[in-house]
This record gives structure tokens, C-alpha cells and sequence, in this order.
């Protein structure tokens, strides 16, 4: 019996090594991308396998849920990673830490297939370092069924008449910034005092709350479990594709759009494989299948006009300039952020 | 001589996995760039934050209670079951932590849920739904569900190990079920609950991910709040300063159950 599974052991070892070799053999370059969960097509066209096969450039990829996380892992001294895909503010944050590589854009002929509309954004003049991946606004997400009155205002949040069927981001800034829209301040505050103001109107909301969720927000608003969320408008797509009673609405006070980009951190040791990365992206029909895929907006003019029209008339997918008009970038607060922080862990601890 | 050599690598690997890492979360609870300081402390004895770890303590506590509830009989039923009954027993309790904790969290979220197995039976028997999942009393479930193991295994070990003529010897001295049960069988197998206790409240005020998995990020408990610290804020100093004010308490919790152990045990033989 022991010899069995000491034979069973030193077998299976050495398929493991034989493993090993095998994947080593073709000394193919391996660039490490860090994603947003469920932010790339692998169903329609598998965007990586297709870069994979195309380049020779093996791709590790990973996954993670927040910019601050993305931050904590490419601050990291020994971080490995080449591509990554943080928000606007999180940009700048990086620019100011000087964490970026300026991009070679002679590597990335497909830059051009970017809509001037979304190029040049305050967060990356120039975009020295940034390309933009998805864009699109915060809003609401209601289900008809439970809220037959017209929704404008993030005011209905606070509406008692939902209590337990209300279902809030479980991020800072969004959640926080909303909350400063509803009281007629900036998503970009920096006063203390409108702080407090959105802290105690979100703690006295608290009781009225079902759960502060990230990504489950979108299952339990699908399934009916909700009456209205704080939802990004690429993941409302999704959620009216999957239940048509949902609908979308970016508030008349105005909200947040927010961009993610590609970006190569400076610890990037394969900086041209990343950048033939970010083009193959930037191709009209990779990013055509990513859209269709995320259901996030694209900034690709190209890949736009390559969809539906029904996909282009849809306000939720496409919104007009005059909602746009409405909407505030985030900005990088800097140490300010300390305040929204511990606004913030108050409002759960409470 | 030999015995030391062969402990030598257990001791390294103390050193490097458990001994280091509490010496860095002490440096990092006392320093700012380097400097001696107490502002992270200070900052960690905030009432805010003391009010979580209330909360923590309170619902450890509950779970620790329900799992001696729970568990106690369990293992006393094991117990008086035949060796091979009870051995296929008590596979049952130990498979499911083979799977990782997070995975069998994920399983009460679908049992839980407003359109979940739960709720449907419900509504099947023409009752009302009812608002299982994201409260404190799934929070409560998660923490019994996933902990009772390390309760019913040690009073089921304190139990199986009990010499039988102890109990022979009450029944002998007129003593009836009861009597045997409250005044020999319990007090005997206090050691067990006792470790049993440890091995329960420790994890449960501990606890983070079933706050958040079960509970919506409605009801943050200190291990939420410390992870919220390192992961979210990125401020190594207060998340430092939390953990140790948590160790601290749970060494104070050892003590406290160590010095009950003893006593038990004492007292058990004192019986004799």
C-alpha cells in the first residue's frame, strides 16, 4: 500500500515537471494584466487567446475589484504587473506618484480610432500615459414593477416607501459622490463641511438600506430582489438585457462619469509587448466584441459605429451631451481623501 | 538532544510565519514613517472603532453560546453511539471544512436569498417571505455554521475518553440519569468545553468576509474594519493598531479560558 502511493506520488511530480518544461519550451514572453472582474469578452471572440495566437505573448491574467485595490497591488515593490486598468482619478493619483509609463504611441497606430471627445480628459492631458478602455455614468437602476412613479432624483433613495428595497454601491467615492450631487455639491468636494452633510444624510438612510454590495448588485437586481441601486450604466445595460422590467436614469442633479483606461506601470519590464496589448484593444472589431461583451460604453469611434443602431440610440448605453453635460469627472483629492475615508468607515460602522 | 534537533524546523517556521509577522504588526502599530508614535493607537481606541469592536464581542459571544447549544448534545450523542456509527458520524462534520470556508458562505447566500430554496418553501406552505439574507441574523448563522466543528470536537473527544465506570459508579450510588448527567458527566467534560469555547470565540471575533458576505456590508465587524484598513485605505499604521488592540484581547480571552481550564480540570479530580 505504501509503495502504491509513493509510485501515485512520484508520478504525478513528475507530470507536474514535465508540465512545467512544456509551457516553457516556446521561451514565449508572459506580460501580466490586471483587470476588473468580468471586463474583457472571452465568450464571442476570446480577446486574449486571440492576442495570444496572433502575437506569440503569453498573457497571465487577473482580476481584482476595486481601484483602491489595483493601487495597493501596483504600489507593491516586487508588483508584476504590465497592463492595468484603473478609473480616472486613480490616474492621476498614479501620474502624481509617478507610477506610469509615458506611452510609446508610435506602438499604438490604433490610438486613432479613439473618439477626440474622450481624449485629452483632465485626469491625463495629452493622454501621456492613458488610453481609454470604457466609459459611461452613474445612475439608477429601478425595477418598474416597484417603482411606477417617474425617478429623477436621488432624492427616492431617502423615500421611506422603499425601506429594505434599497441597494447601495459599496464604494466610496460613488456612493459619497451621489450623495454630494443630491445635496447640490461637487463629486469633487473638498469641504469638510459638505462631507459631514453627505455623511449624516447616508447614515440616516442606513435603516432604510438592504445591503451595500459592489458587482452581486447587478444578480440581485436582475432577480427582482431590489427596488432601485446605485448601479455604473454599463453594468444597467446588462441588467435590462437580462430583465426587461429594469430601467436606467441618470439623475436630473447630475452624476458622475468616469473613464477606465489602460495604463503600463512604471515597474512594467515588457513595456512594448504591453503596448501591442493596448492596440490590439484599441482594434475596431476587439473593441466592438469587448463593448458588446461589458456592455460598458466604448470611446472607440470606430468600434460605435460598427454596432447596432438600436445599441447607438439606446440613451442608457450611449448617453446624449446634454446628459454628459450633467455629469462631473472625478477628480484625484489628494490627502483630502482622508476625510471621505473616514466619513466613509463611520457611515458602515455605524 | 535529538527530540530539539527535530523540532528545529517547526521552530524556524514559528519564527518566520507567526512571529514575525506580530512583531511588524507591532511596529507598524507604533511608528509613522519610521517614528515612535502613538497616534495610530490613539486613533484605534476611537469610540467608532470601539463601537465595532462591541459589536464584534457581542455577536462572537452569541455564536460561541449557540455553538455550545448545538454542539454540546451533538457530541454527547456521538459519544454514546457506536464506535463505528459515531466515527461515520463525525466524517459528516468534518467534510464540508475541507471545502474552503468562503465557498460554503457563497452556498447560504443562494439558501438565503429572497428567491432561494428557503423562501421558496416558505411561500410554497403559503407563508410570507421573509428577509433571510443581509441581516444580523444570517451574519449569526454564518458564524455558528462554519465554527460548530471546533466545538464538537473536542467535547466529542472529552466525552469518548470519559472512563464509562465513573458513570457506572453513579448509577450505582443511586444517582438517575440527570444526576449522573449534571453532577459527573458534565463536570467532567468541562476541559472539552472549555477548549471548545477558545476554539469557537477566537475565529468568531475574528471574523470578516461572512460580515460582508452574508450581512451586505450592513453590520461591519472589527475583522471587516482591519481588512477595510490594509486593503481599501491602504493605511498600514491604524490597521496595525487594530490588530494589535484584537491580539491583545485575545490573548487576555486565552488566559482567561486557560485559567477556567485548569480550574476544571481541578475540579474534576477534586470529585474524586
Amino acid at each position: 500500500m505504501k509503495k502504491l502511493v509513493l509510485a501515485v506520488t512520484i508520478a504525478l511530480l513528475l507530470t507536474m515537471v514535465s508540465g512545467c518544461g512544456d509551457a516553457q519550451k516556446g521561451d514565449a514572453v508572459t506580460i501580466n494584466v490586471l483587470n476588473w472582474g468580468d471586463y474583457i469578452d472571452d465568450e464571442t471572440v476570446d480577446v486574449i487567446k486571440l492576442f495570444e495566437e496572433t502575437t506569440g505573448i503569453h498573457v497571465n491574467y487577473t482580476t481584482t475589484a476595486s481601484n483602491e485595490e489595483m493601487l495597493v497591488k501596483l504600489k507593491s515593490p516586487d508588483s508584476i504587473y504590465d497592463i492595468c486598468f484603473p478609473s480616472d482619478y486613480t490616474i492621476e493619483k498614479m501620474v502624481a506618484g509617478d507610477m506610469l509609463h509615458p506611452l510609446n504611441k508610435e506602438n499604438i497606430p490604433n490610438l486613432s480610432n479613439i473618439d477626440e471627445r474622450f481624449m485629452d480628459l483632465p485626469f491625463d492631458p495629452g493622454n501621456t500615459y492613458s488610453v481609454p478602455y470604457m466609459w459611461g455614468t452613474v445612475g439608477i437602476l429601478y425595477n418598474t414593477t416597484m417603482v411606477t412613479e417617474p425617478v429623477t432624483s436621488w432624492k427616492i433613495f431617502w423615500d421611506e416607501k422603499y425601506a429594505g428595497q434599497i441597494l447601495m454601491y459599496d464604494s466610496i467615492r460613488d456612493t459619497i459622490g451621489i450623495t454630494l450631487k443630491m445635496l447640490g455639491y461637487s463629486v469633487n468636494t473638498r469641504d469638510e463641511a459638505h462631507i459631514r452633510e453627505a455623511e449624516a444624510a447616508l447614515t440616516a438612510q442606513k435603516p432604510l438600506v438592504k445591503a451595500y454590495l459592489d458587482d452581486p448588485i447587478k444578480d440581485t437586481m436582475i432577480r427582482g430582489n431590489g427596488a432601485m441601486a446605485v448601479v455604473y450604466s454599463g453594468d444597467a445595460v446588462l441588467c435590462i438585457e437580462e430583465n426587461p422590467d429594469l430601467a436606467y436614469v441618470v439623475p436630473d442633479e447630475g452624476s458622475n462619469v468616469w473613464f477606465d483606461n489602460i495604463i503600463i506601470p512604471k515597474t512594467s519590464r515588457h513595456t512594448a509587448y504591453a503596448e501591442a496589448f493596448i492596440n490590439f484593444l484599441c482594434d475596431a472589431e476587439i473593441a466592438r466584441a469587448n463593448t458588446e461583451y461589458i456592455g460598458y460604453s466604448t470611446p472607440n469611434k470606430a468600434a460605435l459605429a460598427l454596432l447596432d443602431e438600436e445599441r447607438i440610440a439606446d440613451e442608457t448605453y450611449n448617453p446624449s451631451q446634454e446628459t454628459l453635460d450633467r455629469c462631473e469627472v472625478f477628480r484625484d483629492l489628494g490627502d483630502f481623501i482622508e476625510v471621505y475615508n473616514k466619513a466613509w468607515t463611520r457611515i458602515k460602522a455605524a | 538532544m535529538k527530540r530539539t534537533v527535530f523540532a528545529a524546523p517547526y521552530a524556524v517556521w514559528m519564527a518566520i510565519f507567526i512571529f514575525a509577522p506580530m512583531l511588524l504588526i507591532g511596529y507598524y502599530a507604533f511608528t509613522d514613517g519610521g517614528d515612535f508614535t502613538l497616534a495610530n493607537m490613539r486613533a484605534g481606541l476611537d469610540a467608532m472603532y470601539m463601537q465595532v469592536l462591541i459589536r464584534s464581542i457581542w455577536l462572537a459571544f452569541r455564536a460561541t453560546l449557540l455553538c455550545l447549544l448545538l454542539g454540546y448534545p451533538i457530541a454527547y450523542l456521538l459519544s454514546r453511539m457506536k464506535h463505528g456509527t459515531a466515527t461515520l458520524l463525525s466524517v459528516f462534520f468534518v467534510v464540508p471544512m475541507w471545502m474552503n470556508f468562503l465557498l460554503r458562505t457563497y452556498a447560504w447566500q443562494v439558501l438565503l436569498d429572497s428567491g432561494g430554496i428557503l423562501n421558496s418553501l416558505l411561500i410554497s406552505l403559503n407563508m410570507p417571505g421573509q428577509q433571510l439574507l443581509y441581516t444580523e441574523a444570517a451574519v449569526l448563522l454564518g458564524m455558528v455554521y462554519n465554527f460548530l466543528p471546533f466545538m464538537i470536537l473536542p467535547v466529542y473527544t472529552v466525552l469518548t475518553k470519559m472512563d464509562a465506570s465513573h458513570i457506572e459508579a453513579a448509577r450505582d450510588l443511586g444517582a438517575n440519569g440527570m444526576q449522573t448527567f449534571f453532577r459527573v458527566v458534565l463536570p467532567l467534560s468541562m476541559p472539552g468545553v472549555i477548549s471548545g469555547v477558545t476554539m469557537v470565540f477566537i475565529p468568531a471575533i475574528t471574523t470578516f468576509a461572512i460580515s460582508r458576505l452574508l450581512g451586505g456590508g450592513m453590520f461591519m465587524l472589527y475583522g471587516d474594519l482591519m481588512e477595510n484598513q490594509f486593503l481599501l485605505l491602504n493605511d498600514w499604521g491604524s490597521g496595525s493598531a487594530l490588530s494589535f488592540i484584537l491580539l491583545i484581547l485575545v490573548i487576555i480571552s486565552m488566559a482567561v479560558m486557560r485559567r477556567a481550564e485548569r480550574q476544571a480540570g481541578e475540579e474534576g479530580a477534586k470529585l474524586w
